[in-house]
């Protein structure tokens, strides 16, 4: 099996490392930020973030620096970063490990972004049910607070960067940006109409950087050994650095993987991971979170890349890899995503909130052998007329499952669907209105 | 009265935003903690302490299902049925927890001790299959573990089986963090 270097998660991998400020300063953490605030300018860092390639691990993987550029240069009153840990792509547990296991390598990245945008308040906004994440991050706030690396005139720099945590409370959608800031100001989630940004019109209306936890990690790394040595991993110069890819499925060992950005699904699938769970082969896979389009063997080959993912028609995403083995209903597998879409849709978008509910009643309907062929048309009309028409991602993401598994697995929709008429069990309510 | 119970906390919370409603689902957490539930007295409570309208903090208690505005059983038991967990069994797992404690998902058992729950994705997709009570995830779950979960539930109202700081696969020698 090929071995990596690992960056994100080299200190949890050692022995006895238990993440506290001791350990964490023993590995050489807390050493990028005495060597940036205050020594290097925040223009600089900036340069060298945009330099590395770094692009957003969250999912839309727009590139770091760019994101930060946005900021009105100009502009006097206050500006926050918010720490995406809204961990919640069906698939992908990799913020929270990071987050547990090494809360100083997140915390020191989100000072360092503060530096750079000149933020002096960072919220690190986590999902509710992580307890246990959100106990961990606000003990090593406190140890961090105490010796002198957040707070007030951090190391005797003058820079101030204060960091709270601040729990969300079980919403999907919190996890884009703009229904984050929504949520983070005590309302409904709801995702605002784009633009202004919130690099303008951010928390509180005020200039805004929101950066996912894997992303912010990453800084420290990129400020000690450099933005060159950076964009050597990987697969410049568009997909830089490492991912941390979340295995989940019919393999054998589950679990994060750190890997070089580029590296095949099948390496990560049958070297990594262990390979599939029994004899079943594999039959299909998500590699990018419950957004990203399913992939088939055929695509095994595919180099886990923001590009080569998008060139074969699907996304890299949040690196969340979901392996499913031969024997799979892919029918049924599309309708559990698209139960989870039609639970999460924040009600917004009439496309949205009305196209999950009509998904969810056809594709159960499919699936309880009353389907008529007409259905399949039903699905591809309503998917079509969500994709691009809601304010936010979610209306493209949860079209995705049934799309790309109408597309690759087909005949699995009509088996069904002529079983129901063969077996003539079409009932008279199935025939009548459909919505 | 929360503000009387809980003054200095409730004046820390306040102290991290500049604007006070991003206070709300902080202080709608604390609620929660003292009644196991949001009551309509403490949303109104809340309202008066962040100078919103009642309604304004319906409209936010409303939007999120970690907040409970009915009474839910001393044990919440969230199991995860989203695709990750239910290609390896979380089915299952919903089976047993109807068979053992006679509830379906959506119902408390008669003691008040068990609430069971449904739940789409807790993040916890390479130890699925999953499940959280309170605030403690459960993963990799058997049968065996459920009813030792249960067991210790019920006697010693906690588990030593709950899992995390989180880190899959586990290298040799890790350590955990105390907390």
């Amino acid at each position: 099996m090929p071995k990596y270097e690992l960056v994100l998660l080299k200190n949890m991998m050692q022995p006895g490392y238990t993440g506290s400020l001791k350990d964490y300063e023993q590995t050489g953490g807390y050493q990028a930020l005495r060597n940036t605030l205050g020594k290097v300018a925040p223009t600089d860092v900036t340069g060298k973030v945009m330099k590395s390639g770094l692009r957003g691990r969250g999912g839309a993987g727009f590139p770091t620096g760019v994101k930060w550029g946005f900021l009105p240069k100009d502009y006097q009153g206050p500006r926050y970063l918010c720490c995406n840990a809204d961990e919640s792509e069906p698939g992908t547990f990799k913020d929270r490990q990071l987050m547990e296991r090494d809360p100083h390598q997140v915390l020191e990245g989100i000072v360092l972004a503060c530096y750079a945008i000149g933020a002096q308040s960072a919220y690190i906004y986590i999902r509710g049910e992580m307890v246990l994440g959100s106990k961990i991050l606000e003990q090593a706030i406190g140890e961090a607070r105490a010796a002198g690396y957040i707070g007030k005139n951090i190391l005797g720099t003058g820079i101030t960067v204060d960091v709270w945590v601040h729990r969300g409370a079980g919403a999907y959608i919190c996890g884009e940006e703009t229904a984050l800031l929504e949520s983070l100001e005590g309302k409904r989630g709801l995702p605002r109409v784009k633009p202004p940004f919130p690099a303008t019109h951010g928390l509180y209306n005020k200039p805004t950087v929101v950066n996912n936890v894997e992303t912010l990690a990453n800084l420290p790394h990129i400020l000690t050994r450099g933005p060159e040595w950076f964009a050597g991993i990987g697969s410049p110069p568009k997909s830089t650095g490492t991912r941390v890819f979340c295995v989940s499925g019919h393999v054998k060992r589950p679990g994060n993987y750190e890997l070089p950005m580029g590296v095949t699904v099948r390496e990560l699938v049958y070297e990594h991971a262990g390979g599939m769970r029994s004899d079943k082969p594999l039959k299909a896979f998500i590699p990018g979170g419950a957004s990203a389009p399913f992939l088939t063997p055929d695509h095994l080959d595919v180099k886990l890349d923001f590009e080569s993912v998008a060139a074969a028609g699907s996304m890299l995403g949040s690196g969340g890899v979901t392996v499913m083995e031969e024997g799979t209903s892919m029918v049924w597998a599309a309708l559990r995503l698209m139960e989870f879409f039609y639970h999460e849709s924040c009600g917004k978008c009439s496309p949205c909130r009305e196209g999950s509910s009509w998904l969810v009643q056809t594709m159960r309907r499919i699936i309880a052998k009353r389907g008529q062929i007409q259905d399949l048309e039903t699905l591809t009309d309503l998917c079509k007329n969500i994709a691009g028409r809601t304010v936010c991602a979610f209306g493209d993401a949860e079209v995705s499952p049934i799309m790309s598994t109408l597309k690759h697995w087909r005949h699995e929709y009509i088996t069904l669907i002529h079983e129901a008429e063969s077996a003539n069990l079409i009932r008279p309510e199935s025939t009548g209105a459909r919505h | 009265m929360l503000k009387d119970k809980y003054k200095d906390e409730i004046a820390e919370i306040l102290s991290r935003y500049p604007v006070k409603r991003s206070a709300l689902i902080p202080l709608l957490y604390l609620a929660q903690r003292e009644q196991g539930y949001i009551t309509e007295a403490s949303m109104t409570e809340i309202a008066g302490l962040l100078r919103l309208t009642p309604s304004q903090v319906y409209e936010t208690a409303t939007f999120y299902t970690m907040l409970n505005l009915k009474k839910v059983g001393k044990f919440h038991i969230q199991v995860c049925k989203s695709l990750m967990c239910a290609l390896v069994g979380s089915d299952t797992v919903i089976g047993w927890m109807k068979n053992k404690l006679g509830i379906t998902p959506g119902e408390t058992t008669a003691d008040g001790l068990f609430t069971l729950t449904a739940v789409e994705c807790l993040a916890a997709c390479g130890t699925a299959p999953m499940m959280q009570i309170n605030d403690d995830y459960y993963e990799r779950l058997t049968e065996e573990k459920v009813d030792r979960i249960l067991a210790d539930l019920k006697t010693n109202g906690t588990c030593p089986l709950k899992s995390g700081p989180y880190l899959w696969p586990e290298p040799a020698n890790a350590v955990k963090r105390e907390t």
